[in-house]
């Protein structure tokens, strides 16, 4: 049974009680934070942009960095009764969409996105218990709250649940 | 006082569409050589939408499409994409190549085909815009992704991030004759070029 399902887009967050499903599509660079607490069934969902909101001004949206995303979506979750100290995270995206013979930063962001998003979520002792991140191809990833399963589709590079 | 992209007048914003207009004709002017087709194209459109509606873009973030990328440097700095859905590029390359396509897959011929349409158009587009502003405007070598149009546009768009919560596109969408062939232009500048693009325009 499929309760409501909960489309997530870009720089957007959200949590929910089960039964319910998260989606984000079409996830390229960006990375998708899944995070679950198996007891009560809720969880939640960022999809974040960018890796750090310290250097820029303009960092009203929490939902865009992964420094400040992951904060806010523990927040909600807590919120719907969620214990933190049960969450587990699932992460995927974080691809490099094009190569360009010069890998500068802006080429790199998703690895970079990456980075960050471990980083923040080792500070909140939420372990990292499956990813499926990097390459060069997009991902359409659903959430589910019944198990804490996230599917993930692609074109081109099969369907995988993990 | 910098400009912000995010309250543009609408003396900016029509000015912003006749960019789109020139560079996207002369852009369709060469594919129309290149095919030996008529290709049509509507009014450009400056959307300024937020990061959340940019996966809807282009008919829903899983639609399959052809995605080649410029990067713009010179006096200002931006992004060029050119999408073709996935049905478009097919046909654009059995006319192009005819006899000597195979198959359904995209094969190393056809992607290398692909960036090379994709140079020809954007050189097309910036060298007009050039030749307009008195700008110099280059664009960088292209890079092609064939995969869902949410995925190829979020590479553009993640740069806006540094400066706001939305972006803006100079959309194209063109076709050609009987719709066999279709795509569209993003031409988007970086955030920080837009002073320099207005002002050079006379409307900053």
């Amino acid at each position: 049974m499929v309760g409501s399902v909960i489309k997530i887009g870009m720089a957007d967050l959200s949590a929910a009680r089960d039964p319910s499903v998260l989606i984000t599509l079409g996830l390229g660079s960006c990375v998708g934070i899944c995070l679950y607490d198996p007891i009560n069934k809720i969880i939640g969902m960022a999809h974040v942009m960018l890796p750090s909101s310290a250097d820029i001004k303009n960092n009203g949206n929490k939902a865009k960095f992964a420094d400040t995303a992951i904060n806010v979506l523990i927040e909600h979750m807590s919120d719907l009764g969620a214990n933190r100290s049960r969450l587990t995270a699932k992460i995927a995206g974080g691809a490099q969409m094009f190569s360009f013979k010069s890998a500068n930063d802006l080429m790199r962001i998703g690895e970079r996105n990456v980075e960050a998003v471990k980083r923040e979520l080792e500070k909140h002792s939420i372990p990292v218990i499956a990813e499926d991140v990097g390459g060069n191809y997009g991902r359409s990833i659903e959430f589910d709250s019944a198990n804490g399963e996230l599917r993930i589709k692609t074109i081109g590079h099969g369907k995988k649940t993990i | 006082m910098t400009i912000n992209y995010e309250n543009l007048n609408s003396i900016q914003l029509d000015v912003l569409k006749e960019l789109g207009n020139i560079g996207a004709g002369n852009a369709v002017t060469a594919l129309s050589k290149m095919i030996n087709k008529r290709v049509n194209m509507d009014v450009p459109r400056v959307e300024i939408c937020e990061f959340k509606e940019v996966p809807e873009i282009l008919g829903g973030a899983e639609t399959p499409v052809a995605g080649i990328y410029f990067r713009v440097n010179g006096d200002i700095t931006g992004n060029m994409m050119f999408i073709l859905p996935i049905n478009s590029a097919k046909v654009l390359l059995d006319m192009l190549m005819g006899p000597f396509r195979h198959g359904d897959d995209f094969t190393e011929m056809d992607i290398s085909a692909m960036e090379e349409i994709g140079n020809i158009l954007a050189g097309a587009y910036v060298s007009s815009l050039s030749g307009l502003t008195g700008m110099r405007l280059a664009i960088s070598v292209p890079a092609l992704a064939v995969d869902m149009v949410g995925a190829v546009l979020s590479v553009p768009v993640i740069q806006y991030g540094h400066m706001g919560d939305s972006v803006m596109l100079i959309e194209t969408h063109f076709f050609e004759g009987d719709q066999s062939v279709k795509g569209n232009f993003f031409l988007i500048p970086d955030a920080d070029s837009f002073e320099k693009l207005l002002k050079r325009l006379g409307v900053a």
